[in-house]
């Protein structure tokens, strides 16, 4: 069976006035269907750029991004992203934010009854229908990071994308969002890749750990399977033989063997 | 760490000890409460402005009243101009019509200038905002036309159109359009990059893009150039109607000049400057409305 979604020897640097920096080095990565994937890595180690390329945000320098043996060379909805400050058009309502995704991904596709209908449904599986007609700036942030969630699912994306999707939110709302997202890749059964610093949210979510090395020209240094059965349990995993030892496989990795040097550059 | 919790029968605690009385607030107390304070609120703005108001016409009442003054007071206007204070609606034909129909005909052509004005500009501005090819080669034109002042256009449209009336409202659009087009732009070019995102993953095309996103993200910055807009479109009517002749608040103005009629021409002033000082908070609220229904 061909990958999913295939990362082949990518390679991405910036130029800027005369000089050019080279973030990613030969990143190779292959991801199946339904497979949830976290990238973990020090700041400035390109994980945010890595995420754009397969969001077709950005252009490779150099490799290709296969989706279903098709190359990613432009955004589009089925590749979803939840971005990290949830990016709420702060106009309109919570249901026209996820209604504007609706009605451009699914013209002509779906009746306006359905796609009203299919506004719910999103909704309702993130718990957000009762703010449907409030204004981003009247729900709190945790809320916020929901209907971004709700509005990317409600692209039925063959890959949603999350850019550290939590890292705005206290420690008890990222829990309650965890366990949503959890909950939806369990249900859904989407092929889903996260943007992390947290190894136990890392740990947590996924089925593989994507370490990265340290930038300039940062490439994957190692990847880890996490054997965890699900559906995951956070109390009973923590005390978990193998939650334990893959969590110190990533610290390890990100303190022991590519410690982050501040003066990189 | 232990704590011995303090055991109250759930039902014990959350039943009030004594049943609550609900005490009605009578209807015509909190409706005075709030008109005492709206009319305190009234009388702050306008009992200052009010006094000084009284305080100049005194002044310009004594000053002005000696033989051979060169203006005449504010008594000998109120009665000379009294028609034209008390009725602004009378017609009696084609030039001899209350000022409210020449402010009105005024403002027709300020509606129809400054609506291109507004249309163009805002195309414009976001042409300009969006493009930086765009921006390179028509910011520097902006900035030196924009600085031309309204009446140096006026031989050239008159040139142009041949005819009075489009003349001015071309004077008036181009005087108008540049505040316009200028904030218009720094509005677009503020549109933080996450909402472009946002449009590129969803696809939008560049139509929706501009008024799903564009507008609404640059809706202040557009407002602020609107009104600054509107301000000197008023200023040019009365500058070119001045020249242009015909039915008008500035052409009024002229005609009262040439027939010596001094009083007449302070009432007029008054005119403009009211209907400038509405026309300037009518876009302001609009500004506020919308920006309430977008923020």
């Amino acid at each position: 069976m061909s990958a999913y979604l295939k990362i082949d020897h990518i390679d991405k640097s910036f130029a800027r006035g005369g000089a050019a920096t080279h973030v990613l080095a030969d990143v190779t990565l292959t991801i199946d269907k339904g497979e949830f994937v976290s990238i973990i890595g020090h700041s400035g180690c390109g994980k945010s750029t890595l995420l754009n390329l397969v969001a077709g945000l950005t252009r490779v320098s150099a490799g290709a991004i296969l989706l279903e043996g098709r190359e990613v060379n432009e955004p589009g909805p089925e590749r979803a992203v939840v971005f990290q400050n949830h990016s709420l058009l702060p106009w309109l309502s919570v249901y026209e934010n996820v209604n504007l995704a609706v009605s451009k991904v699914f013209a002509g596709k779906k009746s306006r009854a359905e796609r009203h209908d299919w506004v719910m449904h999103n909704l309702d599986l993130v718990q957000m229908a009762h703010a449907k007609d409030k204004r981003p700036a009247e729900i709190s942030g945790g809320m916020k990071q929901r209907v971004g969630i709700a509005r990317a699912l409600a692209m039925e994306p063959k890959i949603l994308l999350l850019d550290e999707p939590f890292g705005a939110l206290d420690a008890l709302t990222r829990a309650h969002l965890q366990d949503a997202v959890m909950d939806i890749h369990a249900r859904l059964g989407n092929t889903m890749i996260m943007i992390t610093h947290d190894v136990d949210e890392a740990v947590l979510l996924s089925d593989g750990i994507v370490m990265m090395t340290n930038g300039p020209a940062a490439h994957i240094g190692e990847v880890l399977e996490v054997p965890i059965p699900r559906p995951r349990d956070r109390i009973a995993l923590a005390s978990d033989r193998s939650y334990l030892k893959c969590r110190e496989a990533v610290l390890k990795f990100l303190y022991e063997r590519h410690r982050f040097v501040e003066a990189a550059e | 760490m232990t704590a011995t919790a303090r055991k109250v029968p759930i039902e014990a605690a959350s039943r009030p000890a004594q049943p609550g009385k609900v005490v009605p607030l009578g209807r015509a107390q909190a409706n005075r409460i709030d008109f005492g304070r709206a009319a305190a609120n009234l009388a702050r703005n306008v009992i200052p402005p009010l006094v000084v108001l009284l305080v100049l016409l005194a002044v310009w009442q004594v000053s002005c009243s000696g033989v051979g003054a060169p203006l005449p007071p504010p008594s000998q206007i109120w009665t000379d101009s009294y028609d034209l204070i008390a009725y602004p609606f009378f017609d009696y034909g084609s030039q001899d019509i209350g000022l409210a129909w020449r402010v009105l005909t005024s403002l027709q052509r300020v509606a129809i200038g400054f609506g291109l004005a507004a249309v163009v500009g805002v195309a414009l501005g976001a042409l300009v905002g969006q493009s930086v090819w765009a921006m390179r080669g028509l910011d520097p034109i902006f900035q030196i036309l924009r600085t031309v002042p309204p009446l140096a256009w006026l031989p050239l449209s008159l040139a142009a159109f041949q005819d009075s009336n489009p003349s001015a409202i071309f004077v008036i659009f181009i005087t108008s359009i540049w505040p316009v087009i200028i904030n218009t732009a720094v509005g677009v070019r503020n549109i933080p990059e996450d909402y472009r995102n946002v449009a590129r993953v969803l696809r939008l095309n560049q139509l929706e893009f501009f008024l799903r996103i564009m507008l609404p993200a640059a809706a202040p910055y557009i407002f602020t150039g609107l009104r600054i807009g509107i301000g000197l479109s008023w200023l040019a009517i009365v500058a070119a109607e001045m020249l242009t002749g015909g039915v008008g608040i500035g052409f009024f103005i002229w005609d009262a000049w040439n027939s010596s009629r001094l009083p007449d021409i302070i009432v007029a002033l008054a005119y403009i400057g009211l209907t400038g000082f509405v026309l300037d908070k009518l876009v302001a609220f609009l500004g506020r409305v919308i920006a309430r229904t977008s923020a």
